[in-house]
């Protein structure tokens, strides 16, 4: 089964980014009804399978590309902004945050006790680079952790680089390249919880 | 053992810390203490000029409740409420040696943390405080979510309520679904009797045995209604004792009629709820399809509604068609509205 927050991110990612239109299409393919996914609830995988599926033939566009730009989506747009904040929990700048990202599944159990997400762990490359090996469930879900990686490393205002490598097996392995952790100034986040 | 410590490594270790002079004077703050504090430096203030004491023993000379345990609230800043520790430093008991105040945020202050404009080097690396946050943070989260998904099932359950078909109690179609009935078989352009019937006596087995007796005699009806009609037709509920029955294709007068006798008949079989017996009878008014040029649900139950009263003005147990007149119901605006 998969976790509705995850279906319903992906449901965000694509009304918020293609329009609602473009939602309701491809809701109706997969025989959602009422169109839409509840965030608390779970789901079974191949209604997520079948998601991503509809929504790569009515976008024309891989589903990997949709991942990633689905990722960036959730740490970058403000009406997900709970995960951003979340995110930038693990650590006061980029290095702290990728050295938190062993402890993300569990961080995130803390918040939601049935949540899985895939596990991550960080090594270091020969060249002064980290290496984040990610075991997802689904290939695809890689991408997504790209694409939320890059955005976050904008977030902190980090001058980074990220390559994907798919790794044999259900998983890939990303070389993050850090080159200045203060590039630019970043978005401010500061503890406490704000006015919701 | 004793240990020297610097106070650049105390500042990190626990950076809302205060050291106190034996005169009760700051002689130092810690780097998030004094952030809180806003630009008026801490350090030369007296205690009680620094802090509003809320909690411990008294604000003489001895701070500190059990175990040096100590509650108070900053002066200065967004006047933070802060929970503490207070205990002499070098282990002397005498007047006049040094103590260090240690402080964490209080309870309350948790949820109003942002006007302090708090950051991760803020804290020790290991203050737990950080991971507090975020899981307050991430209940409100959760909770929002899970407010709206509430209001979502809400919202679908009142749907559902307003879309039901069916009377609970007795399984028969409801008013909607009468409604709906008469529409179809109109569009199919199919005649029909439409037969109004209200209970006789129903008050008096309500009264005199209970609700749950009423309840069972509904019940009773319904099955004799279902039994004396067949598939086709359609056998509604539309208010605490008053049913309605679609004859579909059925617009022969004695045929109507004989039907009409047999549910009379069963009605008036009496009922056995807890070794009591409950009687009823019911009056019966019927109009047919045929005499409207369009056949539409309010008009036909409310001619339906006049025959049944010229039915029970008759008597109990009868049955009247309509003829396009008789005597007016009492509540011709509303004429199916519950009467007991």
């Amino acid at each position: 089964v998969v976790h509705g927050l995850f279906n319903r991110c992906l449901q965000s990612f694509l009304a918020d980014t293609y329009g609602a239109a473009i939602w309701a299409e491809i809701a109706q393919r997969i025989e959602l009804d009422p169109p839409g996914f509840e965030a608390l609830l779970v789901y079974d995988d191949t209604m997520t399978d079948a998601m991503l599926e509809a929504a790569a033939t009515v976008l024309i566009k891989p589903v990997e590309e949709i991942l990633e730009d689905a990722g960036t989506y959730l740490v970058s747009h403000p009406s997900t902004d709970a995960v951003r904040r979340l995110l930038r929990f693990g650590g006061g700048d980029f290095t702290s945050f990728l050295h938190s990202l062993d402890d993300l599944p569990d961080r995130a159990r803390m918040a939601i006790p049935d949540l899985d997400l895939p596990r991550l762990t960080l090594g270091s490359g020969t060249d002064g680079s980290y290496l984040l090996d990610c075991r997802c469930a689904f290939r695809g879900y890689c991408h997504m952790i790209l694409g939320a990686l890059r955005a976050i490393g904008d977030d902190y205002g980090a001058l980074v680089s990220l390559e994907l490598e798919e790794a044999p097996g259900q998983g890939a392995c990303i070389t993050i390249r850090v080159f200045d952790t203060g590039f630019a100034k970043g978005r401010s986040f500061a503890l406490g919880l704000r006015a919701s | 053992m004793r240990l020297g410590l610097d106070l650049a490594v105390l500042d990190t270790l626990m950076p809302m810390h205060a050291v106190i002079g034996g005169d009760r004077r700051i002689l130092h703050a810690g780097p998030t203490l004094q952030k809180l504090a806003g630009d008026l430096p801490l350090t030369g203030m007296s205690l009680l000029e620094a802090f509003e004491l809320r909690a411990g023993r008294s604000a003489g000379s001895d701070l500190g409740g059990s175990r040096g345990a100590i509650s108070l609230r900053l002066r200065h800043g967004h006047g933070t409420f802060l929970r503490g520790i207070l205990l002499p430093l070098d282990g002397e008991e005498e007047e006049g040696g040094r103590s260090i105040l240690n402080l964490s945020f209080a309870v309350a202050e948790l949820a109003r943390l942002d006007e302090a404009a708090l950051s991760f080097s803020d804290f020790a690396p290991n203050d737990m405080i950080v991971d507090m946050l975020y899981l307050l943070e991430a209940k409100d989260a959760v909770m929002s979510e899970a407010r709206k998904l509430i209001v979502r099932l809400q919202g679908a359950a009142h749907t559902a309520e307003e879309m039901a078909v069916t009377d609970t109690l007795t399984g028969l179609r409801n008013r909607r679904a009468l409604e709906q009935a008469v529409a179809r078989l109109t569009q199919r352009s199919m005649a029909f009797a439409l037969v109004h019937l209200d209970l006789d006596l129903f008050k008096a087995v309500n009264d005199t045995h209970g609700h749950a007796a009423g309840d069972a005699v509904l019940q009773h009806v319904a099955r004799v209604l279902r039994e004396q009609t067949r598939a086709s037709d359609t056998v509604a509920r539309v208010g605490g004792d008053e049913f309605v029955i679609l004859l579909a294709g059925q617009t022969d007068p004695a045929q109507i009629d004989r039907i009409a006798a047999r549910i009379i008949q069963q009605i008036e079989q009496p009922v056995l709820f807890e070794g009591k017996e409950c009687r009823v009878s019911t009056s019966l008014g019927t109009t047919l399809s045929t005499n409207y040029e369009v056949p539409e649900a309010p008009r036909m139950l409310a001619d339906a509604d006049k025959a049944l009263y010229a039915a029970k003005g008759a008597g109990r147990g009868c049955h009247r068609f309509w003829t396009g007149e008789g005597p007016e119901p009492p509540a011709v605006a509303a004429p199916l509205a519950g009467r007991a």
